[in-house]
């Protein structure tokens, strides 16, 4: 009785291991079969390096790099704003820190990663952008810059709270050693224990980056929608998400052309996530290695 | 912040209200199925009717197609469809083939549809366009190539023009386009293009080098945010209100709309009590759908007229 209690456990544990593969493999199938279709109808050469991307219009052009050049400015932006931030508060938090505030603070900072990120486009638009059109007049009403500002608030916890467990793992040897060579505090927060903690900080970083990539409401409400090639962070944009979402809400006939763009741009997402996520598996893997 | 939760509670509460509201009015006795084909642009106002009259009558089945106004006269002319949505009176040629074919109709109009040209309040320089000017700036070939104020007339500022204006899925688009650049569906690619009218009305209201269009009705809940600029209609230069849409001194950007039904169709009474019902509530429907309702007194008129139509065909 017992074993078969045992091995009804055991195949329902495997079942819904496998379902979260299958749902997986799903979706990267998906994503290839439309985005093979779209390539045998627009050239991978065009999709790479024209420099307009206009399918629903007269004049179709194909080219994904105004959407990346769009995903990646507000993303850098992001990350100009999050990492000296998140650093900062991760270094001050792990060394500097009473540990009863480090208790009180630390999950008080990951409740900004659980506001709706709807939330955060909203007050993009109708908050920071209004407030930093008074000391940059030119900036248009949907722009990279405040969409990057607020994102970069949004990933703080992502890049303060991994590199402060990083920085937290470091063992309290190296800490002690630095000290008895006479080293003082800040000299050993950032020659000792942020250079031992590096790998640590560099995944947070990472997954910051990708989750910055993917993210969606924020730009779709607060950076525009309008493909343009510029690094300019004052005028409107679009990423490769906002995009989706345009035509996803739109009536795009299902099977055309115009509708395989959204899975084209689909999987140059994709791809730079899973990239990006693969590299911080790779870091994680060899840093656990190094305390263990 | 605290007023924006608020108000996205309010909308959901409300949503979730609409919802219930169905079923309620009773079950109608009617059956048949009614065919509607035509005008993209009426389609929004002729859905919402048969959404509505769906609760009222759920076991008619209404179909409304969207071949366009000519594609819709073409299967109305051969007495394929019983109703044809239409955003321009019948051509003489395809009253030709109605009377060819023996088919007698009746035009009844159902909304008016104006569409507003909007800067941001902060620019000075313009005062109107001709639609030439709207041409250069929104034609296929400006993709690119328009890019600045000064290009359209050479006294504007040399600044970036930047463009907003409703998506490819949007009949206000197909309509502009057919109504400026002279085909519709035709147009540049490199502008801020959204179905959602909100996001241009934020985009115009917060950029001062904007330059957009949508329908009227928006401009109406927004009149503090934006500057409505008048178009030329070749003698003088029009703002589009409720008053110059009507009596279509703002042209090109207004026009009637109009659905048309059949003689034959009106000896259904399911197809009765669909264009009764359309009139009595086509004033209500198309504002919530953005176009600008007939006065009152028309739509009495038009069921009066239709009545006659109804009792001259039994």
């Amino acid at each position: 009785m017992r074993k078969i209690k045992e091995l009804i456990i055991e195949k329902t544990l495997l079942t819904s291991a496998l379902i979260t593969i299958a749902v997986t493999v799903g979706i990267i199938l998906v994503l290839s079969i439309e985005a093979v279709q779209f390539f045998n109808e627009v050239s991978i050469f065009d999709f790479l390096t024209d420099t307009q991307w206009t399918p629903l219009f007269t004049e179709k052009h194909f080219g994904i790099l105004p959407l990346l050049s769009g995903t990646l400015l507000t993303s850098f932006i992001a990350i100009a704003v999050a990492l000296p931030i998140g650093l900062s508060i991760s270094i001050y938090l792990s060394e500097y820190a009473p540990r009863n505030f480090r208790k009180t603070v630390k999950p008080l900072l990951e409740l900004l990663a659980s506001i709706p990120t709807v939330v955060y486009g909203f007050f993009a638009l109708i908050v920071v952008t209004p407030f930093l059109q008074q000391f940059i007049p030119n900036l248009a009403g949907f722009n990279s810059l405040s969409a990057g500002i607020v994102m970069g608030i949004m990933i703080i916890p992502y890049i303060s709270s991994i590199s402060e467990d990083a920085l937290h793992a470091v063992p309290s040897s190296l800490r002690e050693a630095s000290y008895g060579m006479g080293a003082t505090k800040l000299q050993t927060a950032f020659k000792v224990i942020v250079p031992a903690a590096s790998s640590g900080i560099i995944v947070s970083i990472i997954l910051a980056i990708s989750r910055a990539i993917g993210e969606t409401m924020i730009v779709a409400i607060a950076a525009g929608q309008q493909p343009r090639l510029t690094l300019d962070p004052t005028v409107p944009v679009e990423t490769i998400t906002a995009y989706i979402v345009q035509v996803s809400l739109g009536d795009v006939q299902h099977g055309s052309l115009e509708y395989r763009t959204i899975f084209a741009a689909g999987i140059t997402l994709f791809v730079f996530t899973f990239l990006l996520n693969t590299i911080s598996y790779r870091i994680r893997k060899k840093y656990q290695e190094k305390y263990e | 912040m605290k007023k924006l939760v608020c108000l996205l509670s309010l909308a959901l509460t409300l949503g979730a209200c609409g919802d219930k509201k169905e079923k309620k009015d009773g079950a109608g006795s009617m059956t048949g199925t009614i065919k509607i084909d035509g005008s993209s642009t009426v389609f929004p106002i002729t859905e919402a009717v048969a959404e509505e009259f769906r609760t009222a009558q759920p076991d008619v089945r209404v179909t409304i197609g969207v071949s366009g106004t000519g594609g819709g006269f073409n299967k109305f002319s051969r007495g394929e469809t019983n109703i044809s949505n239409a955003s321009r009176p019948i051509k003489d040629q395809e009253k030709a083939i109605c009377e060819e074919n023996n088919i007698n109709y009746i035009e009844l109009e159902v909304a008016y549809d104006g569409l507003a040209v909007l800067v941001n309040p902060e620019n000075t320089w313009v005062d109107s366009f001709t639609v030439e000017e709207l041409k250069k700036i929104w034609e296929p070939a400006a993709q690119g190539t328009i890019m600045k104020w000064n290009q359209i007339r050479p006294e504007w500022p040399n600044e970036e023009i930047h463009l907003y204006g409703p998506g490819v899925a949007s009949g206000t688009y197909d309509y502009f386009t057919e109504a400026v650049v002279g085909k519709s569906g035709s147009s540049r690619g490199d502008f801020t293009a959204s179905e959602d009218d909100h996001v241009l009305v934020q985009g115009i209201a917060g950029d001062k080098y904007s330059l957009g269009f949508f329908g009227l009705a928006y401009y109406a809940e927004n009149k503090d945010k934006l500057t409505l600029i008048g178009v030329n209609n070749g003698t003088e230069v029009v703002k589009p209100t409720l008053e110059t849409v009507k009596n279509g001194a703002y042209f090109p950007l207004s026009r009637p709309l109009f659905i048309y039904v059949n003689s034959t169709s009106v000896k259904f009474t399911e197809v009765v009590e669909f264009v009764n019902y359309y009139l009595d509530n086509a004033g209500e429907l198309s504002t919530d759908v953005g176009y600008i309702p007939l006065p009152a007194e028309l739509y009495t008129k038009q069921k009066e007229a239709f009545k006659t139509f109804v009792e001259s065909n039994k």
